[in-house]
């Protein structure tokens, strides 16, 4: 799962309020054949995601799973088609905000479009918002532990942003795969203990930290203990233990300070539903000929629409990106003429793609 | 053929299944709380059942690439499958599963 693309999208930086045509919220592949297309009309794109690369789905569940039903690509994994999809947009110099959460959509005072705010404090006005959401954002699954929200923050985490944090503190850390093994060895020389649960003696995440990892535990400098989280003990947010039970169900107390828990991520539709947007079952509501919600300006694309006859396949989501903007050019140039051109004909759409 | 299918709620639902189908096609086909979100591509473990310990060795065991799944479940137990990997055939008449905690919609 931590195939990374091998291109580097240029990233802005938060602070002042920047300006752009349309701010695509999603850079799966859907958001990112947005760019092209509206790339072709002159429509500058800024792209929000919650994942540190682009591809949402496609990256994160199945990068290296094969697509079959892609028109003309007989197959290719979810990575090639992001590494493929970034190629074709880069023309247009699509700026990326990765790491981030779309958390609040305003519309701007003078009726000249909206400002987006992400949860890294990074704002971008345009008059055109395009939701390219698919399943909403991608966030740590929370293990199903009484009580557990609690804790988050203070000491239950499902990421590390600072190491040192956890100097001197009893750590537990849960799960199989990169993450917790990458953490485990890294963490191990600052903690005062670190156990490492696992549900079975074999782990998913690569060999060679594996192998670091059991090194530690045969020197005596941490412990792997082979079972389930069962529940937490604590007060005021602080743990003082998890509850671990084997296979055989029996159940013992850890003492620790704090709980790091990884098992991937899943996505939860989030600040979108907050939009003030009409929402049918988590889903947009939106007209098939131009793609755009209840609200006019805002665009909804991919498998986070609904309209009769929907489709949740990458190929409608790329059809419903050409439609949307048509309608994003209208609104973005009104007095400008439409102009409908083909890219093998068009020496102004070349010349837009660099090939003229 | 028919299958019963327990709900995170514990209520048992008769739901038909067809040859060649995912167990997890056939519990979402029939409406019931399954979130899949994968889509059926063993890339995300939302559709965790525990299969009746009668029907273990008709069902079979999980494969690397279902077991490395599995570890981004929880509350598993020597019954736990995940039901897009298990392709429905006649040998599943009957069958009874139990919708597991981490696969309800939210």
């Amino acid at each position: 799962m931590n195939e990374r693309s091998e291109t580097a999208p240029a990233e802005a930086t938060p602070g002042e309020p920047q300006k752009t045509d349309a701010i695509i919220i999603g850079a799966g592949p859907v958001g990112l054949f947005a760019v092209f297309e509206l790339g072709l009309l002159d429509i500058k794109a800024h792209l929000v995601d919650i994942l540190d690369r682009p591809g949402g789905q496609c990256a994160e569940l199945y990068p290296e799973k094969p697509i079959y039903d892609i028109p003309a690509l007989p197959v290719c994994t979810g990575q090639e088609l992001t590494d493929r999809l970034m190629e074709q947009i880069k023309p247009f110099d699509p700026v990326f905000h990765f790491n981030q959460m779309a958390e609040k959509l305003e519309r701007l005072d003078d009726d000249s479009g909206w400002r987006l705010t992400t949860d890294a404090g990074t704002a971008i006005e345009a008059p055109v918002i395009v939701i390219a959401a698919g399943g909403g954002s991608f966030v740590p699954k929370r293990p199903p532990l009484p009580g557990i929200e609690e804790y988050e923050g203070t000491s239950v985490f499902y990421s590390v942003r600072k190491m040192e944090q956890f100097r001197g503190k009893r750590i537990v850390i849960a799960g199989g795969g990169d993450s917790a093994l990458d953490w485990t060895v890294n963490l191990q020389p600052l903690a005062e203990h670190l156990t490492l649960v696992h549900r079975r003696d074999e782990f998913r995440a690569a060999p060679a930290t594996v192998n670091e990892m059991r090194a530690l535990v045969e020197a005596g400098k941490m412990e792997l203990s082979i079972g389930q989280l069962a529940g937490l003990e604590g007060e005021n947010g602080q743990l003082t233990a998890v509850r671990l039970k084997d296979k055989e169900g029996n159940e013992s107390e850890l003492p620790c300070d704090a709980l790091l828990a990884f098992y991937g991520l899943t996505m939860k539709l989030g600040p979108v539903a907050e939009f003030g947007l009409n929402l049918e079952e988590n889903l947009i509501p939106v007209d098939t000929e131009k793609f755009e919600t209840s609200t006019p300006g805002i665009f909804a694309i991919g498998d986070i629409n609904s309209y009769p006859g929907k489709l949740k396949l990458i190929l409608s989501g790329f059809h419903e990106a050409a439609l949307m903007a048509q309608e994003a050019f209208r609104i973005i140039y009104p007095d400008k003429k439409l102009r409908f051109q083909y890219t093998t004909s068009s020496s102004s759409l070349q010349k837009k793609l660099g090939v003229a | 053929m028919k299958l019963y299918v327990t709900d995170q709620n514990g209520t048992v639902h008769k739901i038909e299944g067809e040859d060649e189908l995912q167990l997890m096609e056939a519990i979402r086909d029939a409406d019931l709380p399954i979130k899949a979100e994968c889509g059926g591509a063993c890339a995300c473990a939302t559709c965790h059942v525990y299969v009746d310990p009668e029907f273990k060795a008709v069902v079979g065991e999980p494969d690397e690439d279902e077991q490395d799944m599995l570890d981004l479940a929880f509350e598993l137990t020597e019954n736990s499958r995940l039901s897009c990997q298990i392709v429905l055939g006649p040998q599943h008449e009957g069958l009874k599963v139990t919708l597991a905690p981490g696969s309800e919609i939210d």
